[in-house]
């Protein structure tokens, strides 16, 4: 990464955090993705899987609060 | 800093110096994934510090996090999960180059269909090319045409203006060979008619009186001429 991590909390505060800014990192992040996952000739299963999975992780998250009750033991 | 500004910088349109066209070509091949999920980039990052093992004791010690502390619950989706994921795992592995196969043939038909028609453009502009520098070899065979007209043209002219020098001294030579005609028919006329006149005159003239006389002469002159001619045999 060309970020320093001792360094994240300074770039971090010269993000564009306008909703403007905001559309177009999102924007940035689905082409550079898609770019190099999808817009291929020859693309494999990797591009679509990751969109999956990250499917499923996210939706396991916003489900948690729901999936604790069925928890094996009550103190971890 | 200066990677943010350079990865920044490459993704305006306006300013670089890429020209659009011919468009780039598609890259062959997606980014390295690994197990189909994980991107080869987390190994690469990886390697340096802790080798190749690094990533996967990584993935060993995050499931023992999650599961120990209860993060990530195992329930009835959990052997949904896992069934599921065999299913699909398994018809991947199975189906997967035959759909690529398929996939690669249509987009070569495509491909191939769209190649035909730049061909067939390519080669009917090559066609008008060669019409073109043809018709431009017949534009310059046309001065020859235009000379030759001119020369035909200046022909007839020629013929023309000597056909009437022709006729012209012709018809001089006729007029003046009349006046000659003319001329030697008076002077015969006047010749005859003098001399018919002056014979006329001259029957005219001898009156009877000098007819007889020169009748009488006549008489004379043969009578002496026989009497010479009797008196020479004797000689």
């Amino acid at each position: 990464m060309d970020v320093k991590l001792g360094e994240l909390p300074n770039w971090a505060a010269t993000r564009d955090f306008t909703p403007n800014g905001i559309l177009s990192a999102v924007r940035r992040g689905h082409d550079r993705f898609y770019n190099k996952y999808i817009n291929v000739k020859r693309g494999g299963i990797g591009g679509v899987a990751m969109l999956l999975t990250g499917y499923v992780v996210l939706s396991y998250i916003w489900e948690y609060d729901h999936i604790k009750h069925d928890r094996w033991r009550k103190y971890h | 800093m200066n990677g943010i500004a350079t990865a920044r910088a490459s993704r305006s349109v306006h300013t670089s110096q890429q020209s659009l066209a011919p468009v780039p070509a598609l890259p062959e091949k997606g980014g390295k994934v690994r197990y189909g999920l994980i991107p080869e980039e987390i190994f690469q990052f990886l390697y340096p510090k802790t080798g190749v093992t690094g990533p996967y004791v990584l993935g060993t010690g995050l499931l023992t996090y999650l599961l120990s502390k209860e993060i990530y619950v195992i329930n009835h989706e959990t052997f949904a999960a896992a069934s599921i994921g065999i299913v699909i795992v398994y018809g991947i592995k199975k189906f997967g180059p035959s759909v690529a196969a398929f996939a690669d043939k249509l987009n070569d038909e495509k491909v191939s269909k769209v190649r035909e028609v730049k061909e067939l453009a390519v080669s009917n502009l090559q066609q008008a090319i060669e019409d073109e520098k043809k018709e431009q070899w017949r534009a310059e065979g046309r001065q020859n045409l235009f000379d030759a007209k001119r020369n035909n043209v200046a022909m007839l002219l020629e013929i023309n203006y000597r056909e009437r020098l022709h006729m012209v001294t012709n018809e001089v030579k006729k007029r003046l060979d009349y006046q000659i005609a003319l001329q030697n028919l008076q002077r015969r006329m006047e010749q005859e008619h003098l001399v018919s006149w002056v014979e006329k005159s001259v029957v005219k003239s001898i009156t009877p009186q000098q007819e007889k006389e020169s009748i009488a002469k006549c008489i004379t002159d043969l009578k002496m001429l026989a009497k010479i001619e009797q008196a020479r045999p004797t000689v």
